[in-house]
């Protein structure tokens, strides 16, 4: 435990350093500027194209902008859901080149080429993807709110398990995974659903995965 | 988050010379970690360097009998690698408890080792934090400091590094290789490569500014059985409270590194030598020099009975 006597000695710490970490601002700032006249293209915004659902697009956005963001407000295609917007929901997955991604942790101007799929893309109202029918028929959700996640997740971990890439609970390494109950709840776990649906999930998963819940 | 520059790299040796002489510069791989910390202002940077695109993201032999895994190969590629199941099953073990299935399609090896702690203080900007503020103080030693380190602590700072992979890493001895901005090369071994935090939390690894990691290499395999324990408050998707990563030969002798318990992966050789004679011998080697707090004490017996199951599955 920290003792009051150590407590003081942070204080002064503080002082001192926030005094250097001043001058070090200071410093810094003309090396950056330095750094932007010398580089290749040194603007705060940058030019991205990629094909959405296999539309091909080609935007100019601010550097900071995730791909959610690009994908909800840019191009308005509102089904990916922004929950947490730091990675640990689930609700933003999309699917990129064939695999999950959590669209709120990538920029969007790191997909230059890339081939993006939305939950727009899997299906629609009366086109509904097989997972999408399932989750569905099973009540595989409450709010809704982390649906699209789930469904692009979903399809993504059977292409996983077929693809031979193991999970936390595949028991031999050097076998071929399968598709069971507890591969799927563990692969799944970074899809979080607040109405607590998981059980229904999990049914329409193993229905289309064709294995018995 | 701060607006920033952006380009891509078109090789290490140029992504090293952007970086070089910009302390605002940051490389940008995955980005699970560093967007996450940019969206709450404690990192930064006013000039990202996308390296991406580097082709670095390979598996291959070396002429030694190791692996090279390029900087830039996906937590998920890594895990699934063939050989890497079957000779370095405590890697792809690791790497398969950490994060969850999209974190893993993007995070990178690279960027594993270098991603920051999850200590709740660092990442509440509200709060004093030498790590992320260097001269602030500690808010986690006096605070709620369950989930914090118990060895190789300082007074300035508690915090864990995270990582499940870099447990394995440093259990297989592996090195790391890097490129610096006058385009020399260097290895550094793992042990050598996380930093305690000292009076200086703030920095990390033994990196210097621009110096960018193009691989990392593993010896030969070294055989034995390849275990990597997690105990976490969920089942899934959850960072270690504690989590040991061995490798156990059939006479009993072995090597492990210990997570959830400092601020690197935690190895001591000296403890190995007493594996023979079990858990509490080695742990009591492992963490002589804890200095738990109240909240976190239960570490110290955990890593012992971790270890203890660890010891009991390897005899199978």
């Amino acid at each position: 435990m920290q003792t009051p006597k150590q407590l003081e000695i942070s204080r002064r710490d503080l002082l001192i350093t926030s005094a250097a970490t001043v001058a070090a601002t200071s410093v810094a700032a003309p090396l950056a500027a330095a750094a932007q006249s010398s580089g290749n293209t040194m603007d705060l915004t940058t030019s991205v194209a990629f094909s959405v659902n296999g539309e091909q697009q080609t935007l100019v956005v601010d550097n900071r902008t995730t791909l959610l963001d690009a994908l909800r407000e840019h191009l308005h295609l509102t089904g990916t859901k922004k929950g947490c917007d730091h990675g640990q929901c689930g609700a933003c997955t999309v699917i990129v080149d064939g695999r999950r991604i959590n669209s709120c942790l990538t920029l969007a101007v790191m997909h230059d080429g890339d081939e993006i799929t939305t939950i727009e893309g899997l299906g629609q109202p009366g086109n509904l993807h097989p997972m999408q029918a399932a989750f569905v028929k099973h009540d595989g959700f409450q709010c809704g709110y982390c649906t699209p996640g789930q469904i692009c997740s979903s399809l993504a971990v059977l292409e996983e398990i077929k693809a031979n890439i193991p999970s936390h609970v595949t028991e031999n390494l050097t076998e071929q995974a399968t598709v069971t109950s507890a591969e799927i709840r563990e692969r799944m776990s970074g899809n979080i659903c607040r109405c607590g649906a998981y059980s229904n999930i999990l049914d329409a998963i193993t229905e289309v995965a064709g294995v018995p819940a | 988050m701060k607006a920033f520059t952006y380009e891509r790299a078109s090789s290490p040796e140029a992504a090293a010379k952007a970086a070089a002489n910009n302390s605002e510069a940051k490389f940008i791989a995955g980005g699970t970690n560093l967007l996450d910390l940019m969206k709450l202002e404690i990192e930064k940077p006013t000039h990202l360097i996308d390296v991406n695109g580097l082709g670095l993201d390979k598996i291959e032999k070396t002429t030694e009998g190791g692996l090279r895994i390029g900087a830039l190969v996906r937590n998920t590629d890594l895990a699934a690698d063939q050989v890497v199941r079957r000779d370095y099953g405590l890697l792809s073990r690791a790497l398969l408890a950490g994060a969850s299935g999209q974190l893993r399609n993007k995070a990178t090896t690279a960027g594993n080792l270098l991603q920051r702690t999850r200590c709740p203080y660092f990442y509440d900007t509200a709060q004093p934090c030498n790590k992320r503020q260097p001269g602030s103080g500690c808010s986690a030693i006096g605070g709620f400091s369950r989930q914090h380190a118990v060895v190789g602590v300082s007074d300035a700072c508690i915090a864990t590094h995270p990582s499940d992979m870099a447990i394995a890493m440093r259990a297989l001895d592996a090195v790391v290789e890097t490129v610096k901005p006058d385009g020399t090369h260097r290895s550094i071994p793992i042990a050598d490569f996380h930093r305690l935090p000292g009076d200086r939390p703030h920095i990390e690894t033994v990196l210097e500014q621009g110096e960018f990691i193009t691989a990392v290499v593993l010896p030969p395999p070294v055989g034995g059985k390849h275990i990597y324990r997690k105990v976490r408050d969920r089942a899934s998707y959850a960072f270690a409270l504690v989590s040991v990563g061995a490798v156990i030969q059939s006479d009993g002798t072995g090597r492990v590194a210990i997570g959830g318990v400092s601020h690197k992966p935690w190895r001591v050789e000296a403890a190995e030598a007493e594996l023979g004679k079990g858990a509490r011998a080695a742990a009591g080697i492992l963490l002589a020099d804890a200095r738990p707090t109240e909240e976190n004490k239960f570490k110290v017996d955990l890593v012992e009975r971790t270890l203890g199951a660890v010891i009991a599955e390897a005899r199978g």
